[in-house]
């Protein structure tokens, strides 16, 4: 079995909601509520679920861009929110993170080759003389010509603009990198682009990617395994193969009936889901689903579910399932 | 169909090697951010016209002095009140002065005062504000209510009360210390210096955190942040320079507020102390004599309208020319 690269165990995060004058504490956003998962070395876990489940606080908590509310992460052995600050910024450039939106994550006042150049200068990744040399190379590896250093974001398109972002990830010599929802607000042509660049620079330079996208077609061309969440808890992950084919899940396989297939000769069973994603300053109580469920039963607004793990590593939270079996 | 292979010859279509291709790139030539700026501000004329102009009285109030034939408390009893003409270019005054050397010491006070007020400006300010604004929650409100105070303190019975508590300090230092060649400045005019150095970065402070607020949930600081950057780091290189416009328009329209509110205090009484003059304390003399007399309130009044005039469009200038989204 391949080693662990990422080990998260219970990570909760709660935003405090402040209100009235002495901005009192007066509940909590349960963002994400105790998730645990593992990414082997080298591989590439996909995060799907629909707007606001949590999955890129997930993202930014793991990096503790986010200071999290409880639980840990081991990156490579080290108890990331353990260690001070310091030591977390000298492991910064191991665990990088590529944005959704490559029109803010871009400094407009700054030129490509700063952007990408700042942090490798910064962490000494490369020795001050050969620099200009290795600033030239990331940006030909990620599909960028070495003559617009001097640049400016605003002239470049989105397809290259995001190719920058992947770039200034990549210059540091990443081990991990988060990508959130990196090509959901590019076109369709150029999300195909995207997505074989990262393929590629994953088998070149060893990378593990933790992959957030609500696009399934997307996650399933990257992934190796795929967690699904819901309303900050994860209720469904497994490797690409059992959960696309095999979705246990009442959640997971009504997302998945929501995939368009390019073939107008199929009828698609949908399962449309009644009612909207509840508050999640206000989850349900009992299995979080139990409100838009189709296979409810009595015991689910009682009880949460417990995550059932399966021989071939597939995890299910459901009421529906036991221990022997599906 | 005839056959195209007789028509031209082959070895004119080969394809270039790699040195060949390099040399057919087209590239603009890369310049520095400074390079690129000037370029950008060479091109606004008003501008540049305006920046000629402010190093032009800028020279003036440096060299004229030490190659004029007056003084500017020198008194010729026989030119009194004088109309301008070749021998004193501005005129007289009523105790024989010449106006235009008063003018040019004048230039020297209300240029150093528009110089401290953009200095604080551009350190205490942005600093402060960048910090809490960047920091946020309860350090940002502790750091602006001090701000609303000192806001909230009109500027004249500041520098009143001001005046009576530092006027034996500084009484004492002009005695003792080096800053007694500073003498002929007078005790008043380091006292518009601290005043203006204590709360004329208010207003800036104020706009870079608003500006900061909005910046600092970009996408980029969070990158910076990943990629280990450190708070100062992140305030100096990402924040501020996102600001960049703002500030600039805030600091020109600070120094000729700076200069006025020195005019305003000389012509009132408690600017520079007699006989230095500032461009305020000729107006105001001049103000007495208007009707017989207006010359003296012209030239005055004139040199306050070009240099507020040349600063705000040099900073106009200046802003289009920082903002690389403005590159043609």
């Amino acid at each position: 079995m391949p080693e662990n690269l990422v080990e998260v165990r219970n990570l909760v995060k709660h935003f405090p909601i402040r209100s009235g004058v002495l901005q009192r504490v007066s509940g909590q956003v349960r963002a994400v509520d105790g998730v645990s998962f593992d990414i082997p070395k080298g591989s590439t876990m996909g995060l799907v679920g629909e707007s606001g489940c949590g999955k890129t606080t997930i993202g930014r908590t793991i990096l503790r861009l986010v200071e999290s509310t409880a639980g840990s992460v081991r990156f490579e052995g080290e108890d990331l929110f353990a260690i001070p600050r310091s030591r977390l910024r000298v492991m910064r450039p191991r665990m990088q993170m590529i944005f959704q939106d490559p029109y803010s994550s871009l400094s407009p006042r700054m030129p490509v080759g700063e952007i990408i150049g700042e942090a490798v200068r910064e962490h000494g990744i490369v020795p001050p003389g050969e620099y200009r040399k290795y600033l030239a190379e990331v940006m030909e590896s990620c599909g960028l010509q070495k003559q617009h250093v001097d640049r400016y974001p605003h002239e470049f398109s989105g397809g290259q603009r995001q190719r920058i972002c992947i770039a200034r990830a990549l210059a540091l010599k990443p081990r991990f990198i988060v990508a959130d929802e990196p090509v959901s607000a590019l076109d369709v042509s150029i999300q195909a682009q995207i997505i074989n660049l990262l393929k590629d620079l994953q088998s070149e330079f060893a990378l593990t990617y933790l992959f957030i996208s609500h696009d399934l077609s997307v996650v399933e061309h990257i992934s190796d395994t795929v967690g699904v969440m819901y309303l900050g808890s994860m209720v469904e992950m497994g490797n690409k193969k059992t959960i696309f084919e095999k979705p246990l899940h009442p959640y997971t396989k009504a997302l998945f009936s929501a995939v368009p297939v390019p073939d107008p000769l199929v009828r698609m069973d949908r399962v449309i889901l009644e009612g909207d994603i509840p508050s999640p300053a206000h989850p349900p109580p009992g299995c979080k689903f139990h409100t838009r469920c189709p296979n409810r039963m009595e015991i689910c607004s009682r009880e949460v579910p417990e995550t059932i793990r399966y021989a071939d590593g597939h995890e299910v939270a459901c009421h529906l399932y036991s221990k022997e079996g599906p | 169909m005839p056959n195209m292979e007789a028509e031209f010859d082959r070895s004119l279509f080969q394809p270039l090697n790699e040195e060949q291709k390099e040399r057919n790139l087209m590239v603009r030539p890369s310049l520095t951010y400074w390079q690129d700026a000037w370029q950008r501000f060479r091109r606004h004329k008003p501008a540049l016209i305006a920046m000629l102009v402010l190093l032009l009285i800028f020279l003036g109030a440096i060299f004229i002095p030490a190659i004029s034939r007056y003084d500017y408390d020198q008194q010729i009893r026989t030119a009194r009140n004088q109309f301008p003409s070749w021998e004193h270019l501005f005129g007289t005054d009523k105790l024989g002065r010449d106006l235009f050397i008063r003018v040019v010491y004048g230039a020297r006070i209300s240029l150093s005062i528009g110089f401290v007020a953009s200095l604080i400006n551009l350190t205490i300010g942005v600093l402060y504000g960048g910090i809490s604004g960047y920091i946020g929650g309860r350090v940002d409100n502790i750091m602006m209510r001090i701000v609303d105070v000192l806001y909230s303190i009109p500027l004249l019975l500041y520098v009143i009360l001001l005046k009576v508590v530092f006027q034996d300090y500084i009484d004492e230092a002009f005695k003792n210390t080096a800053l007694a060649s500073l003498k002929s400045l007078g005790p008043e005019l380091i006292l518009i210096y601290v005043v203006l150095g204590s709360v004329y970065w208010v207003g800036m402070a104020r706009m870079v955190r608003g500006q900061v607020l909005s910046i600092k949930n970009n996408e980029y600081v969070l990158a910076a942040r990943a990629s280990g950057a450190s708070g100062p780091r992140i305030i100096l290189r990402h924040l501020v320079p996102n600001a960049i416009g703002q500030i600039i328009v805030t600091v020109t329209m600070s120094i000729p507020s700076a200069i006025f509110t020195e005019s305003f205090l000389s012509f009132i009484g408690i600017g520079v102390s007699a006989p230095m003059a500032s461009w305020g304390s000729l107006a105001s003399d001049a103000y007495k004599g208007l009707a017989s007399y207006p010359y003296l309130l012209l030239f005055p009044a004139l040199a306050i309208s070009v240099t507020v005039l040349a600063f705000n469009i040099m900073g106009d200038g200046l802003r289009d020319a920082l903002d690389p989204r403005m590159r043609r």
